[in-house]
């Protein structure tokens, strides 16, 4: 062997933020390598948009907004909740597949993999913002906020887009297939974001389902994104948003690095 | 390379799941620099000791070093001196060859530049340069397998396993990983290798291990091993009947084997060239006539079938589980 190889002498913990961020651009390299889900991530959102406000604009009312406005923060939402399943399925395939038994023998940070996933889907959710709201001015959509509220929003959607990815990688350890894995992930979401005030005002919802829709996180968020984004009051829905994504952050990711570390060690 | 310690200990190995015992008490050494097969069929606990050795799984009684490290004390220490090579290749589908190199290469805490260097050579050694920008989901099995082991020497470590490493190649690939594997032993790298391939352990081990239902049964050179099966038998085809009842009258007590049918009778012999020209000259004293020889000396698949009992069948993914 010719060469000579040279190491990183850096401190332990340095040497795991590294391992971190390696996987994190291997993940990047996935969202932009797997062009199928890259479309999804494309056009998904886009199609959430235009076939809702062009379905339900003329039979709900949402009083003085107009329904494009108001359905924007529900559809961002639904959008980086949608995005954040991905981190289940990459987890559970890196777990069924031979690779993580290359990377459990080599020396480095193994919880890197997940970190890698859960990261990335910064980016990817990223991506589905920017395209969702590039085609909500198109159509109409006629915000108010400010570079400061915006800024806001930003931070909002980045804590959710964690506190949503931890809980998927929970799902993606736990799961036994990578199909069982969407199916999960679909029943979970989809009627969080339709029991919420994303696309109706819960007040006009039956009874039994009101009282739910008006008291789930997805609601406070919605909403506080709504209040930021159109000016709509806030009331204490930033507040609960905030609360209900830290708590999620708190109990998922001990959780999944238990799963993780049971999965793997020996 | 002149040290010829012990690098590989493993000693009395157990585990079990459940109730079901896998390993009952393994025990293998192997010397710097050398080359062992781990032979036996599927289920008889080669990949359990593999991924025990790389610090994959955990056993139940026993111990085993790698470079004076305790695989369950010390993992770190142990990830840092091997490379493995698993049955499925272990490598991103989604990334390029040369980006899954050079990846793997910072994950052993490789600089940059350093990886990216290694990543060149390693492309180079395995031929894979013309490949090296596409991604994995393209490459033929025979490239993904060697891309694989390129991968696990990213970091030239002392201690390489090699997991059933040509399973499911095709001949042509086989054989071209055959090569890669000698270079890696003639550059001194310590090896072990598992292979349900008797011909594989017999071609490239210098020591060979048969593994059976979690037990070691037999352990030598391909040669030792060849010898507690028998010598080597000479079969002599004559050409007529009357050839074939001289050669049986004059060889006598020496035939171990007679077949009527084809005129073939069978000799024990120790020493091939002595025993061989006797053989004849005595043949020809009888005017007996000989269609053809064989000599017919053991191979592993003779070993395997009086050790176990069973013929080591080739198609390996029928019944196991």
């Amino acid at each position: 062997m010719a060469t000579k190889l040279v190491f990183d002498k850096k401190p332990k913990f340095l040497l795991s933020l590294s391992d971190s961020l390696i996987m994190i651009g291997r993940s990047s390299r996935h969202i932009i390598r797997n062009t199928d889900q890259l479309l999804g991530t494309f056009f998904q959102p886009i199609m959430f948009l235009v076939l809702f406000s062009a379905v339900y604009s003329g039979a709900v009312r949402t009083g003085d907004i107009n329904y494009t406005n108001f359905i924007m923060a529900g559809i961002i939402v639904q959008t980086v909740a949608f995005g954040s399943t991905t981190t289940a399925i990459a987890v559970a395939n890196d777990m069924k597949r031979g690779i993580i038994d290359r990377f459990r023998s080599l020396p480095m940070s193994n919880l890197a993999v997940i970190n890698g996933h859960v990261i990335s889907d910064l980016f990817r959710n990223g991506i589905s913002a920017l395209v969702l709201i590039v085609t909500g001015l198109v159509i109409g959509f006629r915000p108010t906020a400010s570079l400061g509220d915006w800024l806001l929003v930003l931070g909002l959607l980045c804590l959710l887009t964690l506190a949503l990815s931890w809980l998927n990688a929970i799902i993606g350890l736990a799961a036994k297939s990578v199909e069982g894995v969407q199916w999960l992930t679909f029943v979970l979401i989809f009627p969080l974001t339709m029991a919420s005030s994303a696309f109706i005002d819960p007040s006009t919802m039956t009874s039994w389902l009101r009282g739910f829709a008006e008291n789930q996180p997805v609601t406070h968020i919605v909403d506080a994104v709504r209040s930021l984004l159109l000016g709509t009051p806030m009331g204490n829905s930033g507040w609960l948003a905030i609360a209900w994504i830290t708590g999620v952050l708190v109990v998922s990711i001990p959780i999944a690095a238990y799963l993780f570390r049971r999965k793997t060690q020996v | 390379m002149a040290k010829k310690d012990v690098v590989i200990k493993v000693e009395n190995l157990q585990k079990s799941y459940g109730k079901n015992e896998v390993l009952k008490g393994v025990d293998l050494s192997i010397q710097r620099g050398t080359m062992l097969a781990l032979l036996g069929p599927n289920g008889a606990g080669k990949t359990t000791t593999v991924r025990i050795m790389s610090t994959l799984l955990g056993y139940d009684g026993g111990a085993v070093t790698i470079e004076g490290h305790d695989v369950k004390r010390e993992p770190d220490a142990v990830r840092h001196v091997i490379g493995l090579t698993g049955q499925s290749a272990a490598v991103d589908e989604l990334l390029t060859g040369r980006e899954n190199l050079i990846m793997m290469g910072r994950l052993y805490h490789l600089t940059r530049s350093s990886a990216k260097e290694r990543a060149e050579e390693l492309l180079e050694q395995f031929d894979l340069v013309k490949a090296a920008d596409r991604k994995l989901s393209t490459y033929s099995g025979g490239m993904r397998r060697r891309l694989d082991l390129a991968v696990s020497l990213i970091a030239t470590p002392p201690v390489i396993f090699l997991d059933e490493p040509t399973t499911g190649l095709d001949p042509r690939s086989r054989i071209a990983m055959w090569d890669i594997i000698n270079d890696l032993k003639k550059q001194g790298s310590t090896i072990l290798l598992t292979t349900q391939y008797l011909e594989e352990a017999d071609q490239l081990a210098d020591r060979i291990v048969v593994i059976d239902g979690g037990k070691v049964i037999a352990e030598g050179t391909a040669a030792e091993l060849k010898r507690k099966v028998g010598e080597d038998r000479l079969e002599l085809t004559l050409a007529d009947d009357k050839s074939f009842k001289a050669a049986k009258d004059i060889l006598g007590k020496e035939v171990v084997d007679t077949d009527e049918e084809n005129r073939v009778v069978t000799v024990m012999i120790n020493d091939t060239n002595k025993d061989v020209k006797r053989a004849l000259e005595l043949l020809d004293g009888k005017k007996a006539k000989l269609l053809s020889i064989n000599v017919h000396k053991p191979t592993l698949d003779d070993v395997f079938l009086s050790l176990t009992g069973k013929l080591k069948a080739d198609d390996e993914s029928g019944e196991e589980q």
